[in-house]
């Protein structure tokens, strides 16, 4: 099981600017140590250090990496750890009592099971996400709206309905009236995204957000339903978090203005 | 380090629900598709790890180069995390891949059917049977092959008729190890034929993702890995396993 883990759910540990923000910092406080009072903004001594492990929902992969850059700078002592995997699979890890200090899920199911298992308390929504019908670059096979998924001879990718994407897919299908033939049900966002991305897969359901994310490989199909169907996202510190306040700043800093504003920036609707 | 876990297992598992888990319909499924897949790589492995097995006892008489060259490329599949040996059989036989688009001249498309598992299973496999097989060959007594040769029998008739008897123990417990390798396989599957149940959604497949929504369901397909792992393992008697790792 580990190794299956291990191989899906991408740990992501960049090497921090910490050193040269701290070396930065020493310099500030040689120069401010011959008299003035203290360096002003994010040179102050910070409250906060250690490193804060955060569990969250694949969709978020490229959002917060580089928010995690910006809270890195912005807090030297501080070191970011993102583990990122489909929600529910993070959610069961977590209620196994893997070590983490703040878990980002993709829906309010999954946050459910955490907050009943007692794991976190009080999440808060800090985004929204729809999905997009996406199809590789060129769209080869001429697809034009969510019937298409029903067309036996297409390859196409849906998120298993045990993990969000899958869930919400579920929903927009129904509403649709579309039975879909899928060739694969995955376990999370982007394991599909990848697929269609590669040219295996002709059409998928996958989050706007994902669209944006991959770029110039795929193309999305405006789906008119989509917008019924809204994913909202939850974050919340773990009630056992060893590193409690390093754990609400970065919970802080994602559903404040530079975390809205990136999460904007990547596609997110506002929570 | 070996057995706890999987006895940490065993112990969770809600044995009272088992009976009613392990009929269920996705579980049936995945366990069909588990065995007829395994069953079917397996098989493979046996008609070309034979011969490369051959090949490789043979290979002592080559440069270093080329041998080095060989037993690498065996031994590759072994130590490449398997996801890895997934996107490399995307990217041949992918849509985009190299023979993908001649394969799809005649129809044929790989990826995500039932044959996809077994090539899957076949490409992680494969190495199992040819070391099982390899170790063996190397210790024959080469004098019956010879005896053989002076009677007029050709090289392949000598193989068959007395070198494969000889070895067989140890091509029956490469087929176990190459069986139960198959069974558990995973990264390399769902990276290269995807997950839908009843077309590729095997044991190792359907437990990882019950384990996203419902543990007990994990457990019960985990114990079904274990119990069909142990069974063939058991089946293989004692002596034939020192042929496989020593001699």
């Amino acid at each position: 099981m580990a190794r299956s883990t291990s191989s899906h759910g991408r740990a992501a540990v960049r090497p921090a600017p910490t050193l040269l923000g701290a070396s930065l910092l020493v310099a500030l406080a040689g120069c401010a140590g011959s008299g003035a009072a203290e360096a002003p903004g994010s040179a102050e001594p910070d409250a906060i250090t250690g490193t804060v492990t955060v569990f969250a929902a694949a969709s978020l992969t490229g959002t917060f990496d580089s928010l995690a850059t910006e809270f890195e700078s912005e807090h030297p002592g501080v070191r970011v750890v993102l583990d990122y995997g489909g929600s529910s699979g993070l959610a069961a890890q977590l209620v196994e009592g893997a070590p983490a200090d703040v878990f980002a899920s993709a829906n309010e199911a999954t946050m459910t099971t955490v907050v009943d298992a007692g794991v976190v308390a009080d999440p808060q929504p800090f985004a929204t996400n729809v999905l997009q019908l996406v199809v590789p670059a060129g769209n080869p096979a001429g697809v034009t709206g969510l019937a298409d998924l029903a067309r036996p001879e297409l390859v196409v990718a849906l998120c298993d309905p045990a993990v969000p994407c899958g869930a919400a897919a579920s929903s927009l299908l129904e509403l649709a009236g579309v039975v879909a033939v899928p060739d694969t049900l995955e376990q999370d966002v982007k394991a599909v995204v990848t697929k269609v991305a590669l040219g295996e897969v002709d059409a998928a359901l996958v989050y706007t957000t994902d669209t944006i994310a991959a770029g110039d490989a795929v193309e999305a199909i405006p789906v008119p339903e989509a917008d019924a169907v809204v994913n909202r996202y939850l974050i919340a510190r773990l009630v056992d978090s060893a590193n409690a306040p390093a754990a609400d700043a970065w919970v802080a800093w994602v559903t404040g203005t530079h975390g809205r504003d990136a999460l904007r920036r990547a596609g997110f609707g506002a929570p | 380090m070996l057995v706890v876990p999987l006895a940490a297992l065993v112990a969770r598992v809600p044995w009272p629900e088992l009976p009613a888990l392990l009929a269920s319909q996705p579980v049936l499924e995945a366990l069909w598709l588990s065995l007829a897949t395994a069953a079917a790589s397996t098989a493979i492995c046996l008609v070309l790890g034979i011969p490369m097995a051959a090949l490789l006892a043979e290979a002592d008489s080559w440069p270093a180069v080329p041998r080095r060259l060989l037993r690498t490329a065996v031994t590759i599949p072994l130590v490449l995390p398997p996801v890895i040996g997934g996107i490399a059989l995307l990217m041949l036989f992918g849509r985009r891949g190299i023979l993908g688009p001649a394969l799809g001249a005649f129809g044929v498309s790989l990826p995500f059917t039932t044959p996809a598992v077994v090539v899957a299973q076949t490409f992680v496999a494969l190495p199992f049977l040819v070391f099982a097989v390899e170790g063996a060959l190397r210790s024959t007594d080469r004098r019956f092959e010879a005896a053989a040769a002076t009677l007029g029998a050709g090289r392949v008739r000598t193989f068959v008729a007395v070198t494969l008897p000889a070895v067989a123990p140890a091509v029956a417990a490469g087929a176990v190890l190459c069986f139960t390798r198959a069974l558990g396989e995973f990264g390399a599957t769902i990276t290269f034929a995807g997950s839908l149940p009843g077309v590729t959604r095997t044991l190792p497949i359907a437990s990882y993702l019950a384990l996203q929504s419902d543990p007990a369901d994990a457990l019960a397909l985990a114990v079904i890995i274990l119990a069909v792992s142990i069974a063939v393992l058991l089946l293989l008697r004692d002596r034939w396993l020192p042929g496989v790792v020593a001699r």
